[in-house]
């Protein structure tokens, strides 16, 4: 407020908040991954043509709005020794799905819980859960343990490890543009 | 992993610091200095351990996405893997153990959009695409607890 007060003709008035295009052109840039240098927030604005408070309160709005729902590292877990990860994939009665799933929400080593769309007659399964172990064997009793422990003996499900990773990155909502091949180089 | 690492990986997986020095912030936090911090970063991410710094955008509010698989001969997986990482609306790709042995997650704006970039992906695969949308995300990634024994 005191900023509006001190404007006079010569100043520039400053902007609330990032325009529509600018946005656009930060979540382009953040998607894949902040510069690694002291002031990223500074930089990414200059990117943008505009200032360093505007993109840290379009960042800190977008968390609180929930488009953004986790802001922080983001591991490769295969490099960190984690190199079984399994897709447990379960075939659940409609009625009983969401109770299953909580279930399997619980456990620790489940980092991912979801509900599909069946696609029928070649895919009957619809919940799908991630686990990620230090080898195949842990996992497999890891499984082995939440189907004792859940009671879900008679649900059948299907264990999908993955064998080779081909691609790990965040997704790509906005196209990719001129800006972000520009910080590449700064990071 | 170095105490460091080990120290970042845990604890900054969520709530990355939005403040203008964010890397003195941490090292604040966890009494280190500044530099140590963020040459720790970037060691992590040469190492390709960090596989980047941000947001994990909310994919339903993001836009539109879904999960996808195709079945290919075992031996022309990563000649088909290939085609598909040429994509740019596909961020996961993996090989997994069953019929449909290529899984990959694939992003648009909008609707439409999704569908145009599958229906590209299967010509260029000369397949057909298992589409398996979500319907509901009872747990999403809030980052990863890492055992280091």
């Amino acid at each position: 407020m005191q900023q509006a007060l001190a404007v006079s003709k010569d100043t520039p008035v400053m902007p609330l908040s990032l325009n529509d295009d600018q946005k656009k052109r930060l979540r382009a840039l953040i998607q894949d991954g902040l510069p690694l240098v002291e002031a990223p927030y500074q930089l990414l604005a200059e990117r943008i043509g505009s200032q360093e408070q505007l993109v840290m309160d379009c960042i800190t709005q977008w968390q609180q709005d929930g488009l953004i729902k986790r802001y922080g590292l983001v591991v490769n877990h295969h490099k960190l020794g984690y190199v079984a990860n399994a897709m447990v994939v379960w075939n659940v009665d409609d009625r009983e799905v969401d109770a299953v799933a909580a279930k399997l929400s619980s456990f620790d080593a489940v980092t991912l819980c979801y509900r599909r769309r069946r696609q029928l007659p070649e895919w009957p399964y619809n919940l799908f859960c991630m686990i990620h172990g230090k080898s195949r064997e842990t996992v497999l009793a890891y499984i082995q343990r939440m189907v004792q422990e859940g009671r879900l003996h008679h649900i059948e499900h299907k264990v999908l490890f993955s064998t080779k990773q081909y691609k790990q990155r965040g997704g790509r909502y906005v196209s990719k543009n001129a800006d972000s091949k520009a910080l590449e180089g700064a990071a | 992993m170095d105490q460091l690492s080990q120290t970042l990986i845990n604890a900054y997986q969520k709530g990355f610091p939005v403040h203008p020095k964010p890397f003195a912030v941490i090292a604040e936090e966890i009494g280190v200095n500044e530099a140590e911090v963020l040459a720790c970063f970037r060691r992590l991410k040469n190492l390709g351990v960090l596989s980047r710094l941000g947001p994990v955008f909310n994919h339903k509010k993001a836009g539109a996405s879904t999960l996808a698989a195709v079945q290919v001969p075992e031996q022309d997986m990563d000649l088909y893997a290939e085609i598909i990482n040429g994509f740019p609306c596909v961020n996961h790709n993996y090989a997994r153990e069953h019929d449909f042995n290529l899984w990959f997650v694939v992003t648009a704006a909008d609707q439409e959009k999704l569908q145009q970039n599958i229906d590209a992906i299967s010509e260029a695969c000369e397949r057909p695409v298992l589409v398996l949308p979500m319907e509901m995300a009872y747990h999403i990634d809030l980052g990863f607890k890492v055992s280091w024994a």
